[in-house]
């Protein structure tokens, strides 16, 4: 800005113009930065720590390696490739790991943890970890093979050296119905553990279901919303708001109420006759109660932003369609409607987002078969204590839900984000 | 509204069948909140209108499960603790939430979309794995089954609700406003509590509100990083549907209703001054 003259212009304490501009820009950056911090230091700690934490269970596999570490060692001399059984120094380093664990009441964890991988290890090792201790002096090879004859197999010794690395991706694995055979093959599950993939599929067809059920029901709603004068459409708006600041389990207990065998509308189909009283209709704890309450749960995130989108869009276009000589229908189709693409976008993304996501109602009204992906994570945390395999659900859920949010971004930009 | 006159009798059909869908849409919305509340004043323990209730018989009511909720001493006791962790949590998101709303809405915020992204995330990554996360990370670091754990948990997923309507009424700000009292001769301090407080209070209040319900509504994290010494209502009525299902959920339920009205209500107000305020293109 100063070339021509050849001269700086100076600040008034001297600093030439430039320097003095970058300077308090870098100031009022970091100032704005100052403000984020302790929102970003917060949610560091209470947030992205532990979903990063459960990330890495999906391929942490340090249980093996921390409870048998001699074996771990000594088998990497083994080639396991090979059909004959190791030598007497992994034998040896096996029974003393062993003995140890047992004593430590660590054993258990390990018996779980390659059980996953191949049925009947978790009694292997408790066996084994019972007669060990009898076992104090070489050969301690054919002492443990007379012990159980598992021992014999090439295969468990195969598995051993194969989860003895600090990480797997056999979570992974069972999350897709796959396992890696005792040839370290990839291979299919035994067909009555093949259930995830179906799970996905069915957690993704329904919130498909669910989002489109949304925006059907969605649509009259906010169109009727937008055209209608502003004080009457903020009252009918109060009737969207409501059950969208009404608690879930509110919500959830009402359609139990109303949807169960002995419940309302079952009551008022036997009354008039439609159904006779031994024949009543199951509308929940199956499929059909997890769509209609969810979607009824979903619905005002349907609304909302078709709302805000069609507020905006003048109502003079439809007129001149229609003054043109489009027909009310062709107007709206031709006219209206691509107009509200934007709304359709943010509101299906979302509701689906949160379909996919959902844990509450499937677990209350889903039943065996209305139950999402979220409900087995669930499971695998607190019932069956895998949760190697929780977390590597989860990450594959994860990463579905972080590809729509950033469909979502690059669509409405979070920044655009509207509530109630 | 009247008609237009131009209508065509097809078009008039149309028009009338169109609002009677309407109407069962909004019911499909309202209705199912509606039917608990006479359900919870049944005198028998089921989840059905009795033919006594039909029939309009005072002996078909009654309000002993409203009763059971306020002297069984479990619902109480989960009362209190839905109602601490939900204002603790609501002053700790609102707080943190509104600072960094104020960072992120000044121009020269730099990767402010990133940071935007970042901060939303709460709101977007499924519950379950927020609560997994929480619940394996506060058991390494010894907050699980506290208050303080569920608090902290709480204000985390408040937090994306706070920055979105306080960034919301920021954008209809006037810097002048701040840069008037400045030049006026007001303090950084002065200006913020004096100018910039009062006009983005609304915003404040309103997200504030939304980490309060998002609190006092949440049950999957509580069911994994907290215990039965943290057990909320929420808590208590995923057991109660779970296990032994009672009409004292539907009492219960009832309530929550009138506190979700009650939320509502203050809400529209906000929205009503902000309203008058800046002309009822803000949201």
């Amino acid at each position: 800005m100063t070339q021509g003259s050849g001269e700086i212009i100076r600040t008034a304490d001297g600093m030439p113009l430039g320097l003095s501009l970058q300077r308090t820009l870098l100031r009022s950056r970091l100032r704005a930065l100052m403000l984020v911090i302790p929102l970003l230091a917060f949610l560091t700690v209470t947030f992205v720590l532990p979903i990063l934490d459960m990330l890495y269970r999906s391929v942490d596999n340090r249980i093996v390696a921390s409870v048998l570490p001699q074996t771990t060692v000594a088998i990497q001399a083994w080639d396991s490739k090979s059909t004959e059984l190791p030598d007497e120094p992994v034998f040896e380093a096996l029974v003393l790991d062993i003995q140890a664990a047992h004593e430590q009441k660590t054993l258990g964890r390990v018996g779980r943890r390659l059980n996953y991988e191949k049925p009947g290890m978790s009694s292997l090792f408790r066996k084994t970890g019972r007669h060990a201790k009898r076992i104090t002096e070489a050969p301690f090879k054919e002492q443990l093979l007379s012990v159980d004859k598992r021992w014999h197999d090439t295969s468990v010794w195969r598995l051993i050296h194969r989860e003895s690395g600090a990480l797997t991706g056999s979570y992974f694995l069972a999350s897709s119905d796959l396992r890696l055979d005792d040839q370290g093959e990839i291979a299919l599950q035994p067909e009555p553990r093949r259930i995830y993939v179906s799970l996905f599929y069915r957690t993704l067809w329904m919130s498909l279901l669910i989002t489109v059920l949304c925006l059907i029901l969605g649509y009259p709603i906010s169109y009727l919303l937008a055209s209608l004068p502003a004080r009457t459409s903020n009252l009918l708006m109060i009737l969207v708001l409501l059950p969208f600041w009404t608690s879930l389990l509110v919500r959830t207990t009402s359609w139990i109420a109303l949807l169960q065998t002995q419940g309302v509308l079952n009551d008022l189909l036997v009354f008039i006759g439609l159904i006779p009283d031994d024949a009543r209709l199951q509308m929940i704890y199956n499929k059909i109660g997890t769509i209609v309450a969810m979607t009824h749960i979903l619905l005002p995130f349907m609304i909302l932003p078709l709302y805000s989108v069609m507020k905006t869009i003048p109502a003079s276009y439809m007129q001149a369609a229609r003054s043109l000589g489009a027909s009310p229908f062709t107007a709206f189709v031709r006219v209206y409607m691509p107009n509200t693409v934007p709304g359709i976008g943010a509101g299906c993304i979302l509701v689906f987002i949160l379909a996919i996501g959902y844990y509450i109602t499937p677990a209350l009204v889903g039943g065996r078969t209305g139950t999402f992906i979220s409900n087995f994570i669930a499971v695998h945390i607190s019932e069956t204590l895998n949760w190697g395999l929780a977390a590597a659900l989860g990450v594959i859920l994860l990463a579905l839900v972080l590809v729509l949010y950033l469909v979502y971004d690059k669509i409405v930009g979070v920044n655009n984000m509207k509530l109630g | 509204m009247a008609l237009p006159i131009y209508y065509s009798p097809l078009e008039k059909g149309w028009h009338y069948t169109y609002r009677v869908i309407c109407a069962a849409i909004l019911a499909f919305l309202v209705v199912p909140i509606f039917v608990i509340v006479p359900l919870s004043f049944n005198a028998l323990p089921y989840f059905t209108f009795s033919p006594e209730m039909l029939s309009l018989d005072p002996a078909g009511y009654s309000t002993q499960w409203y009763r059971e909720f306020f002297t069984e001493e479990s619902w109480q006791h989960a009362v209190r603790n839905s109602f601490v962790i939900a204002i603790f949590a609501t002053l700790i998101s609102t707080l943190l939430g509104t600072l960094a709303a104020l960072g992120l809405s000044r121009s020269q915020m730099p990767f402010k979309a990133a940071f935007m992204a970042l901060l939303i995330s709460p709101m977007i990554v499924p519950l379950i794995i927020s609560a997994a996360g929480m619940y394996f990370f506060y058991t390494r670091i010894g907050i699980a089954s506290t208050h303080l754990g569920v608090i902290l948990a709480h204000a985390a997923l408040g937090t994306p609700f706070v920055v979105i309507t306080v960034t919301a009424t920021l954008t209809n700000f006037d810097h002048s406003l701040t840069r008037a009292a400045a030049s006026l001769g007001a303090s950084p301090t002065e200006t913020f509590f004096k100018v910039t407080v009062p006009l983005i209070l609304p915003g404040v209040v309103s997200g504030a509100l939304f980490a309060f319900i998002t609190s006092f509504d949440e049950v999957v994290v509580v069911l994994f990083v907290g215990s039965v010494e943290q057990r909320t209502i929420p808590w208590k009525m995923f057991s109660g549907i779970r296990e032994e299902i009672r009409p004292t959920i539907l009492a219960v339920a009832t309530l929550l209703v009138c506190v979700s009205i009650l939320l509502l209500t203050v809400l529209e107000l906000l929205r009503r001054r902000n309203e008058r305020l800046h002309g009822p293109s803000a949201s």
